[in-house]
């Protein structure tokens, strides 16, 4: 058996540890670019939203390279990627490929489902290993989020322009190779230290922006246009909504793990959107609210086009916006979507963050470009 | 002389602002883009050199519009700045207490929602470019007008005829066939402009506040049937600023001008007009490093490589100093 599974930024390293660490065969699709979205555009729905054109593509690129066992996450509405999974199987059948896909349903009540499953793809039946396996995929999941904040704290400020991001490649890969927890602890030491050793600008004031809205946008880079790093190069620290251990714990978990907070800040969404409308359309605006309330300077909000959950969001934006004075931006995503249009809002998005600084008197100087 | 000057390479024109030092009008160009942003900008340097010889000295330089890394590269710019901070600069300079601009150019449309001298709100169109300059353009040549009598002619109407505006495809079709149904051709075009306003409100202007003191610019503000129209549709007054044409270079000229003050050390990256001289040309080729496939854009000057884009690793873009 060769397992595969669909792109979301980083999941891919704890994902090919858990299924190696259990010793089964992993092809991790190519990471995504042009080819998988042509790819998966040319055999999608025009209309279904751009995470289903992407994963297709991803899929279509593994099977080629010889997988033929599918692990897709599934889901309950009212957002239609819990469908995704049916659909996809369903267009690879036409398209001739012989697959196997195991569609992972969150557990809530229905953790020996999932358990059935990861036996079955595993073909064991050891609680232990499958628990340590789990154990250090989980701990890289956490360690890669820790990394992920602290690129975005100091890329704002690094003095050599892209050095933060050649030590976050090269970490990723320490992480990915690493084999047992020991040896993880002592890439983490190695990580930090040269994470601390990257030269940062004193004098320059960066500016705070949270990134909330539908997930697949906010952690794919590749969809996302890689809106961290372009907001870190316009001196923008950039804190996300959702971060990827989160995402594994909301999603195959058992709920009695969540932790309280989650409720607390959907209490934040109460006033604008009282019910669950899917994916994370409720968190977004609890996090616009969270965000003001704790001194960011402004919010982007992402979604791919059509994306129902984050319409509905959407329609909220402009009163949380108005209600907590802090600036939003939606941006809307789809293979469309042209970067230089993208660079021009992000730059005038920033650019009226910084006047409105100015303007409170707590902002000096209007910076080199 | 002292001065600034600001270039907005605009998909359809490219305008040059020179202003002096209490930020006056000097000399304003709007050249058509055609295509050819290298040779627009070469030919608007050459202009004002002509035009005012060795009586001016340039002490800044701001560069704006889709094209404003590629100018910068070229004229050697201080500040490059995108267009809704360009254009609200300009407008903020002329009219301290705008709370709203509507500018639409060739190409694009933006909304810029203004409080008490700040920026609070932007939009720019997503999905479609009907209303925009190149459409009307396209259409006055169609019906056989010249692109400056389209407003005199659509403010005629007594009995605008309505034109689905969603869609530009749509909405030329939906014209011809009102043509052939005998429509007079004043009415048909009242019918366009207020379909486009329309467009523009329900797309771009989508849910943001409409207040007064409302500035129209960008190249159709020219055309006074949209003016009117949109003077109808949200029933306060519209004002077009002097400059309306060449606000995005003005702008820049101007956050020029600002910046240099802050930096009173800093001395300009202005190349000289000589640069409208050398040989600058722009090569592209397919990047084979990964399936992304990306088109890297190499800049010469007189055949020397002096700025490369397009990548997204930044394999290429980083490998050279500019």
């Amino acid at each position: 058996m060769k397992v595969t599974f669909p792109h979301m930024g980083n999941l891919y390293i704890p994902l090919k540890t858990f299924f190696e660490t259990l010793e089964v065969e992993v092809i991790v699709p190519p990471p995504c670019s042009k080819k998988t979205l042509e790819l998966g555009c040319k055999y999608s729905p025009e209309f279904a939203c751009l995470p289903l054109k992407i994963t297709l593509g991803n899929f279509i690129e593994a099977l080629n390279m010889g997988a033929d066992t599918i692990i897709m996450a599934g889901g309950i509405g009212p957002c239609r990627f819990g469908y995704y999974a049916e659909v996809q199987r369903e267009i690879l059948k036409d398209l001739g490929y012989k697959f196997n896909m195991i569609v992972l349903e969150p557990p809530k009540g229905h953790l020996l489902d999932i358990m059935k499953k990861v036996f079955h793809i595993t073909n064991k039946k050891n609680i232990k290993e499958i628990y340590s396996a789990a154990k250090l995929a989980w701990e890289k999941a956490l360690l890669l989020d820790r990394l992920d904040k602290m690129v975005n704290s100091i890329r704002p400020v690094e003095l050599m322009k892209g050095e933060t991001d050649r030590v976050y490649k090269q970490a990723k890969q320490q992480i990915s190779m690493a084999k047992t927890e020991q040896e993880l602890t002592s890439v983490q030491q190695q990580i930090f230290k040269r994470m601390s050793k990257i030269k940062k600008a004193k004098d320059k004031v960066p500016i705070k922006i949270g990134l909330v809205g539908e997930i697949y946008t906010i952690l794919e880079p590749f969809v996302n246009l890689n809106i961290e790093r372009q907001l870190g190069e316009l001196g923008v620290i950039v804190e996300r909504g959702i971060y990827i251990s989160e995402w594994i714990r909301d999603n195959l978990f058992p709920s009695f793990l969540n932790p309280k907070e989650h409720i607390e800040l959907l209490n934040l969404a109460e006033p604008y959107i009282r019910c669950f409308v899917g994916g994370h359309g409720r968190e977004s605006i609890a996090q616009i609210v969270k965000y003001s309330k704790e001194g960011f300077d402004g919010v982007i909000h992402l979604l791919p086009l059509t994306c129902m959950p984050e319409i509905v969001a959407k329609s909220a934006v402009p009163l949380v916006s108005k209600d907590h004075n802090i600036p939003v931006m939606t941006l809307v995503l789809d293979e469309h979507s042209a970067e230089t249009g993208v660079r021009t809002r992000l730059e005038a998005f920033v650019d009226l963050i910084r006047h409105r600084k100015e303007e409170t008197g707590n902002y000096a100087l209007l910076p080199r470009n | 002389m002292r001065c600034y000057l600001g270039i907005d390479v605009g998909s359809v024109s490219t305008n040059f602002a020179l202003i002096d030092e209490d930020g006056q009008m000097l000399k304003k160009l709007y050249i058509r883009t055609a295509g050819k942003p290298i040779e627009a900008i070469t030919n608007g340097l050459k202009m004002i050199q002509e035009n005012f010889k060795d009586n001016i000295e340039i002490m800044g330089v701001g560069t704006t519009g889709s094209g404003r890394k590629l100018a910068a590269v070229i004229v050697g710019a201080d500040v490059v700045k995108n267009e809704i901070t360009a254009h609200a600069a300009a407008c903020i300079a002329e009219y301290p207490n705008v709370q709203t601009i509507l500018e639409i150019g060739g190409q694009d449309s933006k909304i810029i929602i203004l409080r008490n001298g700040v920026v609070v709100d932007f939009a720019m169109n997503t999905v479609c470019a009907a209303g925009t300059g190149s459409f009307l353009d396209r259409q006055a040549q169609r019906l056989g007008i010249p692109i400056e009598q389209f407003g005199d002619i659509a403010l005629r109407s007594k009995n605008p005829t309505r034109i689905a505006g969603r869609c530009a495809v749509f909405a030329e079709s939906d014209m011809i066939h009102k043509q052939q149904m005998g429509y007079k051709v004043e009415d048909i075009l009242k019918g366009l402009c207020q379909a486009l306003v329309r467009n523009y409100l329900a797309n771009v202007a989508k849910g943001k506040e409409i207040k007064p003191p409302v500035v129209f610019q960008g190249g159709v503000a020219a055309n006074s049937g949209i003016k009117k129209a949109f003077e109808e549709e949200l029933g306060v007054d519209i004002i077009v600023p002097k400059y309306f044409d060449v606000m995005g270079a003005l702008g820049a000229a101007i956050l020029a001008k600002k910046f240099m003050s802050q930096n009173k050390y800093i001395k300009t990256k202005f190349l000289g007009f000589e640069a409208a001289l050398r040989e600058h040309t722009a090569e592209s080729f397919e990047c084979q490093g990964c399936p992304n496939l990306c088109e890297i854009i190499q800049i010469y000057e007189d055949k020397k490589l002096i700025a490369r884009w397009g990548d997204r690793c930044g394999r290429w873009s980083e490998s050279i100093a500019v």
